[in-house]
């Protein structure tokens, strides 16, 4: 055997190279087989999925799932006077969210990447407010509003706020839940971010201050350039995952008050699972899929040239 | 001169200042909770910060309420739903890993057709809308006698785990050198030896750290067990939304659960601190 491999480029040995046996092409299929039937399990749902958009299956009508109906499904919800607000919500929590903990955590981590005692101690601390399920942090920041138990409006009293009805009324029901996944999230904005402050070289830094440029002068011209594949790192997760978000959203208000809160997750988990009207749900999940698909598709791109410039390539 | 060092000294008391204030409103939701945990029923609407504290809302949570009165219910089912969390939130940690461990060593060290679209069909499992795959699966899930069992759950969680498992490790395989896997192959080991006697061990660190992750984001799923599951597999996240949503609401209670099951994440994000950055980033950011 020792022999036989003795001229190796890569981890393929020579002869496999020039004419690799079956058994060494399929080694990769082979290995990763196991991950592929759990893909195959996952996949097929999907593919079920566009098929019952199409159909008039309700999970209480038997025998609805060979119903077809063409796209009058995609129609219902293009029309439902509720489609605009529902997409309003969708977009308006993501865009909010993800800049707000964008730029918080951004101020967050150039503080924390100052290598002072607190700013140790503090950065342990972080991961609490992520770790924690999203469901039960929720809860506990219902109760803060909660009128009788909560904390927060006696707080905001004491420096002469005046009292707020958060979730429960639709002026500031966005505002509620948007601070929640603010809350929970600018850690993980901050951790990236911070690590990214971390990894940069130091000669350009040192040469900027020998020069006394300014701060502002280094933060455009060296920092932010330096620190954009990790900003869009943040902007990839926190978007995706807001513009899908199911937890907070539920735990707070289950959609409400009203009609008030009801993103494309929560319109098709409220038709298709409570209202078991499941082929009418699905087109807001798909589409839903379809516009974090293509914007994932472009951040991606977006964050390999970033990359490279960064890297001076 | 004096004036800049006076700048500087301003600018750092106003920096920590607003650190210190940050801190508080990431922290304080958390020690609110605490506090609340601690609170007796009667105190719970009179009193704030001072008060005298009980444990009695851990131990009806834990053990049942001694004091139920008929018509209250005594929520015992907490154990249970713990239970369920662990269950299926290492069984699908261990099946992730099983199925994973070897997909992210192909992907990091083979070259085939369609490699790199295999590897983000994964990772768009992460950021597809769940109910996408939900929703028919909760058709699929009765027919095939899978609704509410420990299976469906850990089949279904294999969303959360797997894409993360397979990214996470491919980006620590791609870290070691191929040469230490050349030399052993010229020395004639064949290639399961060589992945099972030196690579997995060189990995063994991120490989723990990227399993505790996945664990942890497996026991803050909600939405799965919401839909495909009932009262046999009723995890801590889904039992949670009981406590307020019942016609009395015990806030005590609820933050005494609550407090039992953030516990474990907590712990293990501690333990884990090194890795996280990369696990949270699927290995983009090395931290």
């Amino acid at each position: 055997m020792a022999t036989e491999h003795a001229s190796v480029t890569g981890l393929v040995t020579h002869e496999e190279q020039l004419q690799p046996p079956l058994r060494v092409r399929a080694r990769p299929v082979l290995i990763a087989l196991p991950a592929l039937i759990v893909l195959i399990g996952i996949l097929y749902p999907f593919f079920t999925a566009v098929y019952y958009s199409f159909t008039g299956y309700a999970l209480n009508r038997p025998g609805s799932d060979s119903i077809f109906v063409g796209l009058r499904n995609y129609e219902r919800m293009f029309t439902d006077p509720d489609f605009l607000n529902g997409t309003y919500i969708t977009f308006a929590y993501a865009l909010v969210s993800t800049g707000v903990e964008l730029s918080l955590g951004l101020v967050v981590a150039m503080l924390l990447n100052r290598e002072t005692r607190l700013a140790k101690i503090l950065q342990t601390t972080l991961i609490f407010p992520m770790m924690i399920a999203p469901v039960i942090g929720t809860l506990v920041w219902k109760m803060m509003m909660q009128p009788s138990v909560g904390i927060l409006n006696p707080m905001m009293a004491t420096i002469g706020l005046p009292p707020l009805q958060w979730a429960a009324v639709p002026e500031t029901a966005l505002f509620s839940v948007a601070l929640v996944d603010v809350w929970m999230f600018t850690p993980f904005a901050a951790l990236i971010l911070v690590a990214g402050l971390r990894s940069f070289p130091q000669e350009p830094f040192e040469a900027a201050r020998v020069d006394g440029a300014s701060f502002w002068f280094t933060f455009r011209n060296l920092t932010l350039p330096m620190l954009t594949p990790y900003l869009i790192i943040v902007i990839v997760f926190r978007f995706m995952d807001s513009l899908k978000m199911f937890d907070i959203i539920f735990a707070m208000t289950e959609g409400g008050p009203g009609n008030t809160l009801m993103t494309y997750q929560l319109t098709a988990y409220r038709t298709s699972i409570q209202f078991q009207k499941l082929a009418q749900g699905l087109p807001y999940a798909l589409v839903l899929y379809v516009v974090i698909y293509i914007s994932s598709q472009y951040l991606i791109k977006f964050w390999g040239k970033a990359q490279r410039r960064a890297a001076g390539l | 001169m004096e004036s800049r060092a006076l700048t500087r000294r301003a600018g750092a008391i106003f920096s920590d200042g607003f650190l210190v204030l940050y801190f508080l409103f990431a922290l304080f939701p958390i020690i609110w909770m605490v506090l609340i945990s601690l609170k007796s029923t009667d105190q719970l609407f009179t009193t704030q910060f001072v008060f005298t504290p009980t444990l009695d809302n851990y131990q009806a949570i834990l053990f049942g309420d001694p004091r139920a009165a008929a018509g209250v219910v005594a929520r015992q089912e907490f154990p249970r739903n713990f239970l369920n969390s662990v269950i299926v939130s290492s069984g699908a940690v261990v099946v992730s890993l099983l199925v994973g461990v070897p997909a992210a060593y192909a992907l990091a060290r083979y070259n085939f057709r369609g490699k790199e679209n295999l590897a983000f069909t994964f990772l768009s499992f992460r950021f597809a809308p769940e109910l996408v795959v939900i929703i028919p699966l909760s058709v699929a899930y009765r027919r095939l006698g899978l609704y509410d069992t420990y299976f469906g759950i850990i089949w279904v969680y294999q969303l959360v785990t797997l894409p993360l498992l397979i990214w996470v490790l491919r980006s620590y395989f791609e870290d070691i050198s191929p040469d230490i896997e050349q030399a052993a192959m010229i020395d004639g080991y064949p290639w399961w030896q060589i992945f099972g006697r030196i690579l997995l061990p060189l990995v063994r660190p991120g490989l723990a750290a990227a399993a505790l992750l996945a664990f942890v984001f497996a026991w803050n799923n909600f939405i799965f067990p919401l839909v495909l599951g009932a009262s046999n597999v009723q995890t801590v996240t889904v039992s949670s939304l009981g406590y307020i949503s019942s016609a009395q609401a015990f806030f005590n209670r609820m933050a005494a659960a609550s407090v039992i099951a953030s516990l474990p994440q907590i712990i293990l994000a501690l333990s884990i601190q090194r890795y996280l950055i990369r696990g949270l980033s699927f290995g983009a950011v090395k931290g």
